[in-house]
């Protein structure tokens, strides 16, 4: 995985609720064997018309964002499908950091197993870095992991709060199973244990 | 004496297997089920890294989204499904894993086939590559969706590393009337939670409505936890569900049985548990539910109309509320029951059970299908699907002119050949009415099995108890 330290970049603006992960990665893209190559289509029916072109208003296809690396959302981010489609095709087109008032449970974690860091803010601090991106090209936002800092483009500095073991493996790009197997010996332990007083599981 | 817990503490606590100095918390997996769409970049990591399936008897696979409800003799003919449902055979063969094959009888949608099998037990730990996992909860199993990496971390070690969830009791007291259905509940608690509302919990459903409700109804009801937003939905075992499981094929026998038993009579909620949120519901007052909107949340009794945006007065909901009347191309103020529609789907995991045809078929017996309606009814499973052809279903509702299909997620998300055409408006059993979910440009009305055979049958939405 790759790690996740400081990064500076454009910000997107997508100031709608509820966004799920069908809108994000629509199912015809999930037939695919493999992680990558998904960065195309995200938000494939948002972003292209019924004959695969571009709509030009929607906002990865404006100019300024083309090369968004920061994403800024509304409330609940993520709900619906479980797919990892969805930050696989996120990552793929180049974003690695999602900033949203809330996000839905099995997305959040995906999001730390591929190297994207989700940040949950309070809606007002999620608005004025959404009209802070409304600007366009000129107004890039530093996402500051270590310190756990978002400074926008004007200077102002947001903190924001991350599972220490999450920023930890971000940080490091540690794989989980690895670390989970270093636990083998307790694995045993408890399968034994289980066995014994769940001999039916 | 300790501490009164909840079923959910319950059943988390007997799983840790290790908790660091952060929290984080090292839970054992008892059973994992596996699907075609989830699992092959799993398998694949697996493959990378020289790993094995560690517990291959604890893991059951089957191909789902991708299958044809047609003739399967002639095999998949989109090119990337067959891929897709070919590398879980290969993936399956390789590893270990038993694979209930697209031929075998026992194959249908991942959710329907656990519980069938007696694969889900109580107090059992249940994970899948997929977001409805919530459904076998309802045997008082502690029942989640995960990613992929986490599909991966599962195969490997058997384990997940989790953060524990907050405790949320649902309470539907009383009693449902006639025409009203565990859909109905289900849509009824969205509409009252919101898709966000569920978010970081896990949720007791109890209740005397919930007690009443059979397995399938309480699968119903779980199926469709995520939907608010919430990691699970459990129900605490009871006789409905020792009666359900009894000699099941994967299910504990003789001696071991009343030893499970037993066992399993313990799981529940103690008295003086505290949850973290309490929400109760009159059943009483749930009616017959449908959606207006492209969220589940977007949901309101058949008898009332589509809300105006003007009236919202938060921002993002109201953007989200025009948008979503735009799509589904309602204006405000229109009744409900009236609006026409060209399709109709009967199936899915949170629909596609015996009982959900019998209600259905109970509805359409003797009836026709409206002009121009095309409808569709896809069992959740083969064993469904044979159960109702004994009982005669299939001839109910091919007579009615309904397409009798073979078990599938078929239209519920539309991976295969089934799908809605743009602007196509579609009354459907499924879970969710996302933009482009049926379909691209498709417009869906979440119902419950008995409305949406009503549906087929006029036309148009309608309240089931009105029609005569
Ligand atoms: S029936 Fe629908 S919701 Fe259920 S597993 Fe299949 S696609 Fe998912």
């Amino acid at each position: 995985m790759q790690t996740f330290t400081t990064l500076t970049g454009i910000a997107a603006p997508l100031p709608m609720i509820n966004v799920d992960t069908d809108m994000i990665i629509p199912k015809q893209f999930l037939k695919t064997i493999k992680r990558t190559g998904l960065g195309r289509n995200l938000f494939d029916e948002m972003r292209y018309d019924a004959n695969g072109v571009e709509k030009p208003d929607f906002v990865l296809n404006r100019p300024a964002y083309r090369g968004a690396q920061v994403l800024i959302a509304g409330a609940n981010f993520g709900c619906g499908s479980s797919r990892e489609h969805a930050p696989w095709a996120i990552l793929d087109f180049g974003i690695r950091c999602i900033i949203a008032p809330g996000f839905a449970d099995i997305f959040y974690n995906n999001c730390f197993k591929n190297g994207i860091l989700p940040v949950k803010l309070p809606q007002e601090q999620v608005d004025r870095l959404m009209a802070a991106a409304e600007r366009g090209a000129g107004a890039t936002v530093t996402v500051d992991l270590e310190h756990q800092e978002i400074r926008g483009p004007d200077g102002e500095r947001v903190s924001f709060d991350v599972d220490p073991f999450r920023k930890r493996c971000l940080m490091e790009g540690l794989d989980d199973i690895g670390l989970t197997l270093r636990k083998d010996a307790a694995i045993r332990a408890f399968e034994q244990r289980h066995a014994h007083e769940h001999p039916w599981l | 004496m300790s501490k009164p817990r909840t079923l959910f503490d319950k059943i988390w606590q007997s799983h840790l297997v290790d908790v660091q100095d952060d929290g984080t918390c090292l839970i054992y997996i008892d059973r994992h089920l596996v699907h075609e769409v989830t699992s092959p970049q799993a398998f694949e990591g697996l493959r990378a890294a020289g790993r094995k399936v560690r517990c291959p008897e604890r893991t059951l696979a089957v191909a789902d989204h991708n299958v044809p409800t047609t003739d399967r003799s002639l095999g998949i003919a989109d090119e990337e499904s067959r891929i897709q449902v070919q590398t879980l055979d290969d993936n399956c063969a390789e590893f270990g894993v038993e694979y209930l094959r697209m031929d075998d009888v026992r194959q249908g949608v991942v959710h329907i086939v656990g519980p069938e099998q007696g694969f889900t037990l109580p107090g059992a730990t249940i994970v899948c590559g997929d977001s409805h996992t919530s459904t076998h909860g309802a045997f008082g199993a502690l029942a989640f969706g995960i990613g992929t990496s986490e599909v991966e971390h599962v195969l490997a070690t058997q384990t997940l590393l989790q953060s524990p969830a907050r405790n949320m009791r649902v309470t539907v007291n009383g009693t449902l009337s006639a025409g009203v259905s565990a859909k109905d509940v289900a849509l009824a608690i969205i509409g009252r939670l919101g898709t966000a509302g569920g978010t970081g919990y896990v949720i007791e459903y109890a209740g005397p409505v919930i007690r009443a409700l059979s397995m399938e109804g309480r699968m119903t009801v779980c199926n469709m936890t995520i939907e608010a937003g919430a990691r699970a939905g459990m129900i605490a075992p009871d006789g409905t569900t020792f009666a359900y499981l009894r000699g099941r094929p994967r299910t504990p026998k003789g001696a071991a049985w009343e030893l499970a038993q037993a066992n399993w009579r313990m799981l529940s909620t103690d008295e003086g548990a505290v949850f973290d949120r309490e929400i109760v519901l009159d059943g009483a007052e749930i009616e017959p539910q449908v959606t207006w909107g492209t969220s589940p949340e977007d949901v309101a009794p058949i008898g009332s109309h589509v809300p105006d945006p003007a009236k919202e007065p938060d921002e993002g909901k109201r953007r989200a509320m025009e948008r979503a009347l735009d799509y589904m191309g309602l204006a405000p103020g229109t009744p409900l029951a009236g609006i026409a529609i060209d399709r109709v789907f009967i199936g899915s995991c949170t629909n596609g059970r015996i009982e959900d045809l019998r209600a259905a078929a109970a509805v359409v017996q003797g009836r026709k299908v409206a002009e121009g309606v095309n409808a569709l009814v896809v069992p959740g499973s083969g064993l469904v699907k044979e159960q109702a052809e004994s009982e005669g279903l299939d001839a109910i509702f091919l007579e009615a002119g309904f397409e009798w299909r073979e078990p599938g997620c078929s239209m519920c998300l539309a991976m295969n050949a089934d799908r809605l055409e743009p602007g196509e408006r579609c009354a459907s059993t499924s879970n969710r009415n996302f933009e482009g979910r049926q379909g691209r440009g498709g417009r869906t009305h979440l119902v419950s099995p008995e409305m949406a055979a009503a549906a087929a049958i006029a036309g148009r939405l309608v309240d089931v108890r009105k029609l005569v």
